[in-house]
């Protein structure tokens, strides 16, 4: 039986090196010229974006998507805040995760709980220390009208007797779902707003 | 557990010192005169068998015809306490010796009492309201208060 011994090259290597030389050179003259940008979405996408609006709305849009309450928590109304606060009710959904310690950075003042006279200056002064615009949610009966404490000799009947109060949220403590829906109201309040209101 | 100490335990001792001091003595408590409370306090502080170092509470009642202070003191070293009582007849002007020297720890407590009960502890250091404001009328746990 015969053996062939003749190396079996499908391609030799100069073969191959000329192919990839032509390929490349190919690859080379065919893009002189940079592919243009997939542009044609832009002005489709720009004609969908632009909203013409006024002035008021987009204020008061942007007033009421992130409210931010200033701590003032004087009792224990302060624990069904606490958790509408936390995960399970999430007031993130309203952009108002945020306690601020400073009422300079604050624009809403949630009153959960007895005031006494004794603390009833300084729950003023840190209302006036908050930047306008400002809001209020009386929350619970005491903040609304002293609950069960009215009678007392120190607990101040209702908070709107030292600072205007927005919205009124009964219940004793009210639970979470009704101060969310305290908040939803004062969002409708906010948005009927207008700048050239006073 | 603390040892609760009746008040016959303490009052032969207290007759030897201070006599006609104590009014009556039973199981639970010692009912002293006011003006003999001070010094009833200080000797139960300082005797070396009874070396009540510390002061639980003072409290105040009111039972329209005197003013009732109840002091408990205890013991680090022997593990005991005391009920200790007084009384005080004149609505007007109730007054008692202040045991703030013997006990820091009575100082908010009196003046506590002073705001809310309109006892006057003499010798107090710094007898004025804590809970209620300067130019509050009146004592509202009185109970002839409003």
């Amino acid at each position: 039986m015969e053996v062939d011994i003749t190396p079996r090259h499908i391609y030799s290597d100069t073969e191959l090196d000329r192919t990839e030389g032509e390929a490349i050179e190919a690859l080379k003259r065919s893009t002189q010229q940079p592919i243009p940008d997939p542009d044609r979405w832009l002005d489709e996408e720009l004609r969908r974006n632009i909203l013409l609006t006024s002035l008021d709305t987009i204020l008061n849009w942007a007033r009421r998507s992130s409210l931010w309450p200033v701590i003032c928590f004087p009792a224990c109304c302060a624990f069904e805040l606490i958790a509408a606060n936390a995960s399970r009710f999430d007031l993130s959904r309203f952009g108002m995760e945020i306690l601020r310690a400073s009422p300079r950075q604050a624009d809403l003042m949630i009153t959960a709980g007895t005031l006494t006279w004794k603390m009833a200056p300084q729950v003023k002064r840190i209302y006036e220390q908050m930047a306008e615009p400002k809001w209020v949610i009386a929350m619970g009966a005491c903040g609304i009208s002293g609950g069960i404490f009215r009678s007392s000799y120190n607990v101040v009947p209702g908070y709107n007797r030292i600072i205007p109060v927005d919205v009124y949220v009964p219940g004793c403590p009210p639970r979470p779902e009704a101060l969310i829906h305290g908040i939803r109201m004062l969002h409708h309040k906010i948005s009927k707003r207008s700048i050239t209101e006073g | 557990m603390t040892l609760a100490l009746s008040g016959q335990e303490v009052v032969a001792k207290l007759e030897q010192q201070f006599p006609g001091s104590v009014i009556e003595s039973s199981e639970n408590n010692l009912l002293v005169k006011s003006e003999s409370i001070f010094d009833v306090a200080e000797y139960l502080k300082s005797s070396p068998e009874l070396d009540f170092d510390y002061l639980n509470y003072i409290a105040a009642v009111d039972y329209y015809n005197y003013f009732e202070l109840v002091y408990q003191f205890t013991s680090m070293k022997h593990n005991h306490s005391l009920v200790l009582k007084t009384r005080c007849y004149d609505r007007e002007n109730p007054a008692v010796p202040s045991v703030v020297r013997l006990w820091q720890g009575a100082d908010f407590q009196e003046r506590e009492i002073y705001d809310l009960m309109g006892i006057s502890f003499e010798g107090h250091p710094n007898l004025k309201r804590i809970l209620l404001w300067q130019g509050f009328e009146g004592h509202p746990l009185r109970k002839d208060y409003l």
